[in-house]
């Protein structure tokens, strides 16, 4: 993936964000069809999540946890993991 | 009795409902962009549906953690009226003043008919005057209500739902759930019964014109409080 910057003195966190897998994924359904159209035969299921990338000042992970508490996820409907860029 | 219409940038049932209140309901209103601090002078609040913020990053994310939006939870921990209609819905279960949360449609598409509703309670000033079986229009791709099964439990305990989705003769079948919510659920209540939060849009069901009249027992809920 690009990197959403080319310098190199700032922080960057990389989320990813998941439907809890108890949900139907009515988006993950519709691609798994269209990968089965294509003749991709093997695929059985398909979940789609979301990458957000941020760049900070300095990376916390503290931080960024109450970032993705606060607005990035919905605790309701999705899971969340970060990760810092190096 | 003045009602805010709040406005997001997105929102494009702000007018229905303004045009709804004040022309067939007799209810002041005006609008109140998001970005304002105080809803001081307003008896309730309509959030309307629309795409607040192009449903960026969750349908109703960026919307409840607005400034308005901040001032609408005060307002309803104080009792005040609150009803969400579509997006509006959506933005209330982000802003934590219902439970759950809507998915997109079960079957992936955009959902635009009449639907028929059951009312099932009758606790709340919003559902206090509803029709028996409401007809009223749903326009959405993202109405799939989801809630954890505890909180369900709880919810039905305390006669939280507020409406179902069923068909004209009132039972709840396989085609009469237009877009996979748990148990058919097309509205929602808080545990006080203040704030109401349902997909379809009762500002779209007002005059005959329109097709059906039965969104004025919903919007009722206005003038029920300020009776009270």
């Amino acid at each position: 993936m690009a990197r959403i910057s080319q310098t190199i003195d700032v922080a960057r966190a990389q989320i990813l964000v998941t439907l809890k897998p108890s949900l139907l994924d009515s988006a993950g359904r519709t691609v798994a069809g269209s990968l089965q159209n294509l003749g991709f035969t093997e695929v059985s299921e398909v979940r789609v999540g979301k990458l957000i990338e941020i760049e900070l000042a300095e990376y916390s992970e503290a931080r960024v946890k109450e970032m993705c508490e606060k607005l990035l996820a919905n605790p309701v409907i999705e899971r969340f993991e970060i990760k810092e860029i190096v | 009795m003045k009602v805010a219409v709040l406005r997001f940038p997105g929102s494009n049932c702000d007018q229905d409902a303004f045009f709804a209140l004040t022309a067939d309901m007799g209810i002041d209103a005006a609008y109140v962009w998001h970005e304002e601090t105080s809803i001081k002078g307003f008896d309730g609040v309509f959030v309307p549906g629309g795409f607040s913020y192009g449903d960026y990053l969750r349908c109703g994310a960026m919307a409840s953690r607005s400034n308005v939006m901040q001032e609408v939870v005060r307002f309803a921990a104080e009792g005040g009226p609150v009803l969400g209609a579509c997006n509006g819905f959506q933005i209330l279960c982000e802003a934590g003043l219902l439970p759950g949360a809507l998915l997109l449609n079960e079957q992936q598409k955009f959902v635009c008919c009449d639907v028929f509703l059951k009312t099932e309670t009758r606790r709340s000033v919003w559902t206090a005057e509803a029709a028996d079986i409401v007809r009223i229009p749903i326009a959405h791709g993202e109405g799939r209500y989801v809630v954890e099964p505890d909180d369900l439990k709880r919810m039905e305990d305390r006669a939280q739902i507020a409406f179902r989705y069923v068909n004209a003769s009132g039972a709840s079948d396989e085609d009469s759930n237009p877009n996979g919510s748990v148990d058919g659920i097309a509205g929602v209540l808080n545990e006080a019964g203040n704030v109401l939060g349902l997909m379809p849009h009762p500002e779209r069901a007002t005059r005959s014109i329109l097709g059906g009249t039965d969104g004025i027992g919903i919007l009722k809920g206005f003038q029920l409080v300020m009776a009270k």
